[in-house]
């Protein structure tokens, strides 16, 4: 085989392990030989737990930052269970980065809208980093985020240091809590209306859960922005990546090398159609 | 035998021991030759060292669900229409390792070269002009995209194909609906049209390429005569008006892209066994799946790929459950892939009329069947989904 | 026009009323301010009132025997507290605490059913209000009813 067999992963050796939540893990991964390819907010790699298997998972760190890369993996299954319990200095395999990334660039001039539910933070957070750090190509920047309850808010410490910003609106909320919690209750489509942007021009950034997604895209169409401002990511089953295996197919689609990252108003009809 | 090489486009005729001196010409030159043979009362395409390996006097009957061999009158060799399998199985094979692993000190070593097996040089002998479409087909999915299947790069490269103009048509060929047969017109080497009545049994043979011409340059053969080209002619124009089944491919995208709930899915959900066949038997059908190994000690592991089927319940898995859980999804999936989406995302169908799914088909579900069915009641607005809130 | 119904007509909920109807829903209203713990409305109660939140934060709470109280939404600044004095018997289904300092303007309800009941339009305006809202809330409890985020069988 060729040395750019795409089939091969590299070896990374794991760095800094963080538990963000109960079952949700960061790793630090750096490259064993030679230097992490650059890749774009969105994307993601193949990571191989020696025996077990291989899964995608999106990159959640700072494009800006060289040396390896950052993962945040939720334990739901054998291969991402194992990729979450690796300790420092264990090895895994990588392959990738793969498909589409975030419009970044081209929502340069406008206000961007973040609306992340769950684990979704994780893959929109390149995107966040890089859009902060060129803040002043962006309009006003919203970042909305919902997820279960609040023990269960990802990157709990960096949602609050860009709260504290004073150019950057982030609204949370969660499904459910206590009488404890002095935050927002509900799901994060209703934070739409609430948070401060100029839905003529704004550009969207949506990912978590497929329903979540769904009724976040309508409730920002509903609130003016154009279909084609809106970007979702995509999951669906993925074997090699590169569009060779035929899983991921979504439509006409490989979620795999024309994902994950998708223009809505490309997606919109199939995106209700029932097991498609 | 006329001094230097053929040129492009020559027609020549061959007789049968012309063909003979073919099978051992290519073995000659290093290749490892691979046509029909009669396995288990099918086609079975295998190794060829002589011409009694090949299915002298058998054809096949077909019909939806149903195959059978039989005799025929006549000692023709290439005298059936397809069997169960295809050259896909060679090119791009049910079961390849990817990669080996072993634990080392620090972690792991991932060893790719060490499974790299020594490159065969197939040639395929009585190669049907679907077959060749359905190879171009596949080559469009595998090496022409963003990324390369380097082991199908590999195994295609330097094949040699002598194809076959068919002299019959199947029970469930549609090759002509499909514009992908019953004639080779392209990617060939070598193309045959067998000749046979009851005085003379012989071969015209086209030279399709510079290494085609060499071959034939070392076989006995003569020029053929406008008679000889009339009567081949005369045979792939009678099996193109023999077709078993037809299929209207006019809008046929639109028409299977705009109708995911027609009720249709349905009706052949109710019949289709979710077996997968179908995507076992086609030529172009190239999805697969990926398992890993490792053996009890933990100390090597190994990658494995397999075929896999839009209609395993796998396929679709993500974390907690199936995205097709039914078998309507995956039969839509499966033919809407073929006939529609293949369109949008290699700019060919994915289908060549080769029939085999029809065929092997355990319930006889035919694709021209409800691909018809389908353009017969196109859904009504009333009956798409009304899901979004 | 009175400061009241200034106030009133500023609020998203009764945004772009026709001007002959200010006075006559402003005339049901009344302000009120709640520091945080202090109860809007307890489940049982009549539903004598609703609250149009000028800002501060309410959480809308039912509390299970024995455990803590489950917050199902939060309402800020813009949105509405209550739709219960719609129906018969009027009563509250949930419990309204002011988590933060709020301001709100109480609709008196059995004063504006009444207006409504005597002039149709008045109270066609008033559904063509609520529905959208109840619709969307309706909407929002599907999806946190999925619990998307939550595990999935394996």
């Amino acid at each position: 085989m060729t040395e750019a067999d795409p089939f091969v992963p590299l070896p990374y050796r794991v760095g800094r392990v963080r538990r963000e939540t109960r079952d949700i893990t960061t790793l630090e991964l750096a490259p064993v030989t030679g230097v992490r390819p650059d890749y774009r907010p969105g994307q993601f790699n193949m990571l191989y737990a020696f025996g077990i298997g291989e899964v995608a998972i999106s990159v959640s760190g700072d494009p800006a930052v060289p040396g390896g890369y950052v993962h945040t993996v939720r334990d739901v299954g054998a291969v991402s269970g194992a990729i979450a319990k690796l300790k420092a200095g264990a090895m895994l395999g990588l392959r990738g980065p793969y498909g589409t990334p975030w419009p970044v660039e081209a929502a340069e001039g406008n206000d961007v809208v973040f609306v992340a539910g769950g684990l979704g933070l994780a893959p929109l957070r390149p995107a966040i980093y890089r859009v902060l750090a060129r803040r002043e190509r962006y309009g006003r920047v919203v970042l909305l985020y919902g997820t279960r309850s609040p023990p269960d808010i990802l990157f709990r410490q960096e949602l609050e240091r860009w709260r504290r910003r004073l150019d950057v609106e982030v609204l949370v909320t969660v499904d459910r809590a206590d009488a404890e919690w002095r935050g927002n209750v509900g799901v994060v489509p209703k934070l739409i209306a609430r948070a401060g942007f100029d839905p003529n021009g704004a550009v969207a950034m949506v990912c978590g859960p497929e329903v979540m997604m769904r009724f976040t895209a309508n409730a920002l169409h509903a609130s003016g922005l154009a279909l084609d401002h809106i970007y979702l990511s995509m999951e669906r089953n993925m074997k090699c990546a590169i569009g060779l295996c035929g899983h991921c197919q979504f439509g006409p689609d490989f979620v795999c090398k024309d994902g994950p990252v998708m223009r809505y108003d490309r997606i919109a009809d199939i995106l209700t159609v029932r097991e498609i | 035998m006329a001094g230097g090489e053929p040129p492009i486009g020559t027609q020549a005729m061959l007789s049968l021991d012309g063909l003979r001196a073919l099978i051992e010409a290519l073995a000659e030159r290093g290749y490892q030759v691979l046509g029909p043979t009669v396995r288990d009362g099918a086609i079975v395409y295998d190794e060829v060292a002589k011409l009694a390996d090949l299915p002298s006097g058998w054809t096949d009957q077909q019909d939806a669900g149903r195959y059978r061999l039989e005799r025929r009158t006549d000692n023709a060799l290439f005298g059936y229409a397809v069997g169960p399998q295809s050259w896909r199985r060679f090119l791009h094979p049910p079961i390849e390792r990817m990669w080996r692993a072993h634990r080392t000190e620090d972690g792991f070593a991932i060893d790719a070269t060490a499974v790299e097996a020594e490159p065969s040089k197939f040639a395929f002998l009585g190669v049907r002009a679907c077959e060749i479409h359905a190879i171009a087909i596949q080559d469009k999915v595998l090496v022409e995209g963003p990324y390369v299947d380097t082991g199908y790069q590999r195994r295609r490269r330097d094949n040699f194909l002598v194809a076959v103009n068919c002299g019959q048509a199947g029970g469930t060929c549609f090759c002509a609906s499909m514009n992908t047969g019953p004639k080779v017109d392209a990617g060939f080497d070598l193309a045959l049209t067998e000749l046979l009545d009851e005085s003379d049994h012989r071969f015209l043979i086209e030279v399709g390429s510079v290494a085609g011409a060499e071959v034939l340059s070392a076989l006995r053969h003569h020029a053929a005569s406008p008679e000889d080209i009339a009567a081949a002619d005369a045979v792939v124009a009678r099996t193109a008006g023999s077709m078993g089944r037809v299929l209207d491919t006019k809008g046929l995208k639109e028409l299977l892209q705009s109708n995911p709930t027609h009720p249709r899915w349905d009706d052949v959900a109710a019949r289709c066994l979710s077996c997968a066949n179908c995507t076992m038997v086609c030529p172009t059908c190239f999805c697969t799946t990926v398992e890993d190994h490792s053996d009890l000690t933990g100390q090597t592991a190994e990658r494995v790929r397999r075929w896999d089927s839009c209609f395993t319940a796998d396929f679709s898995w993500i974390h907690g459950g199936s995205v097709r859980p039914e078998t309507k999804s995956r039969y839509r999936q499966w033919i809407t892939h073929k006939l529609a989406s293949w369109i949008d995302q290699f700019g060919t169908s994915g289908c060549v009329g080769c029939g085999r799914c029809v065929t092997w088909c355990p319930v006889g579900i035919d694709i021209t069947v409800e691909a018809a069915a389908i353009r017969a009641t196109p859904a009504t607005s009333t009956e798409t989904d009304h899901g979004r809130t | 026009m009175e400061g009241l119904e200034r106030i009133v007509l500023a609020h998203p909920f009764f945004a772009g009323l026709e001007a002959e109807l200010g006075p006559v829903v402003s005339g049901c209203a009344r302000n009120h301010r709640f520091n945080p713990g202090q109860y809007l409305a307890h489940e049982g109660d009549p539903a004598d009132e609703f609250f149009l939140i000028r800002h501060g934060k309410v959480a809308l709470e039912i509390l299970p025997p024995g455990q803590s109280p489950v917050v199902f939404s939060t309402e800020g600044e813009g949105d509405i507290v209550g739709t219960s004095w719609l129906v018969p018997p009027y009563r509250w289904r949930f419990d309204a605490r002011a988590v933060e300092l709020t301001r709100a303007i109480g609709i008196d309800a059995r004063c504006l059913r009444d207006k409504c009941e005597a002039d149709p339009r008045l109270g066609y305006e008033m559904m063509k209000r609520i529905a959208p809202i109840l619709e969307g809330r309706l909407g929002d409890m599907r999806l946190q009813m999925l619990d998307v985020y939550g595990e999935r069988a394996r």
